[in-house]
């Protein structure tokens, strides 16, 4: 097993354990960091196979593509702790409500 | 929080599946070739005209510049969807014992003091990164990294900083300049009847370099303003409402 293959093999599974994480917690802000986790593990797969080049040199594109990604999740993780900010503060409650349905009432 | 058998029967199948999708993954990830052709060739063969000999530069500000200007606007969205959300609780402000921190800097010396030491080199630093991003690993967006930590610190240390108190133009101005030099410099690309984001070959390295300039300023204001809860100005905090509360 070469190196960018462990590391494509790790990436996965961070990116497994975030989805189970993000569907399973039930306490918003573990649902954020457990997409954080999932994002984690592409941008380790996209790296990974960045490095199987014939030359020396990686490849720039999945590099340049990380980048952009990661400026990304920082943005879709800023928004959505605002959201849980807000909800906290509408509703007083930090986990999604059982029944799906959230009034001001709950 | 009592689980019934069915719930814990219900994460347990979902723990099956996750494990087979990873499965699948890892399969494919193991199948892939060893050695595909990718863009590198021609991004190696182009790279005399791209105006920056960091291949990941020229790619991020030349060859896929249109990804980059959607990833500025991005963060633009998701600064105003903070502002949006925050509504009228007009700061995140962090409070110790009582005191907001930010108008008690002797509540962390060690802090502060680190922030008074580190904090010109790090602007130092993040200049530095802004440009050997053009022939070394750097760049705008790590750049704007580097300043939105300094910023953070700021913050944290509780030290007054003209931040606060910039006009609210000059807030808007700072955050939206990013996406407006890369729009200006493809509209003008445009209207020299070239395609948008074309940049010439002799003028592309301070194209380029504007770009990156204008994008670091925005992309660390944007940063410390998300941290804050959407705004870099401090706001006339309302009374603290209790959480849940009706009003």
């Amino acid at each position: 097993m070469t190196t960018q293959l462990f590391y494509a093999l790790c990436g996965v599974s961070l990116f497994g354990i975030g989805f189970y994480g993000m569907v399973i917690c039930s306490h918003l802000l573990r649902k954020v960091l457990a997409t954080n986790l999932m994002s984690s593990g592409v941008f380790l797969v996209l790296i990974a196979t960045a490095a199987r080049t014939s030359g020396g040199h990686p490849d720039p594109v999945p590099q340049a593509m990380v980048l952009t990604g990661v400026v990304v999740a920082v943005s879709a993780t800023a928004l959505a702790l605002a959201l849980v900010r807000r909800f906290y503060r509408e509703t007083g409650e930090t986990r999604l409500p059982a029944t799906g349905v959230v009034t001001k009432e709950d | 929080m009592k689980e019934s058998r069915k719930q814990r029967l219900a994460t347990f199948g979902f723990g099956v599946l996750v494990a087979a999708m990873v499965g699948v993954l890892a399969t494919a990830v193991w199948h892939l070739p060893e050695e595909p052709p990718g863009l590198a060739g021609e991004v190696e063969a182009r790279l005399g005209d791209a105006g920056a000999s960091n291949p990941v530069t020229a790619v991020l500000l030349n060859f896929r510049s249109y990804d980059t200007l959607l990833e500025i606007a991005v963060l633009l969205l998701a600064v105003l969807g903070a502002q949006v959300l925050a509504g009228d609780e007009a700061d995140l402000a962090i409070v110790r014992d009582g005191v907001r921190l930010r108008d008690d800097p002797s509540s962390n010396p060690v802090l502060e003091g680190f922030v008074r030491v580190a904090g010109p080199i790090m602007v130092l630093f993040a200049g530095y990164l802004l440009w050997v991003g053009g022939h070394a690993p750097g760049g705008a967006f790590q750049a704007g990294a580097v300043l939105a930590a300094l910023g953070i610190l700021l913050l944290l240390a509780g030290t007054h900083t003209r931040l606060a108190v910039m006009a609210p133009a000059v807030e808007r101005g700072v955050m939206v300049a990013g996406l407006g030099a890369f729009l200006t410099v493809g509209i003008g690309m445009l209207l020299a009847e070239r395609r948008f984001l074309e940049y010439p070959v002799p003028g592309a390295k301070w194209l380029m370099l504007l770009i990156e300039t204008c994008a670091t300023v925005s992309v660390a204001a944007i940063m410390i303003a998300l941290f804050r809860g959407g705004r870099l100005i401090r706001g006339t905090c309302p009374p603290q409402r209790e959480a849940g509360s009706k009003s």
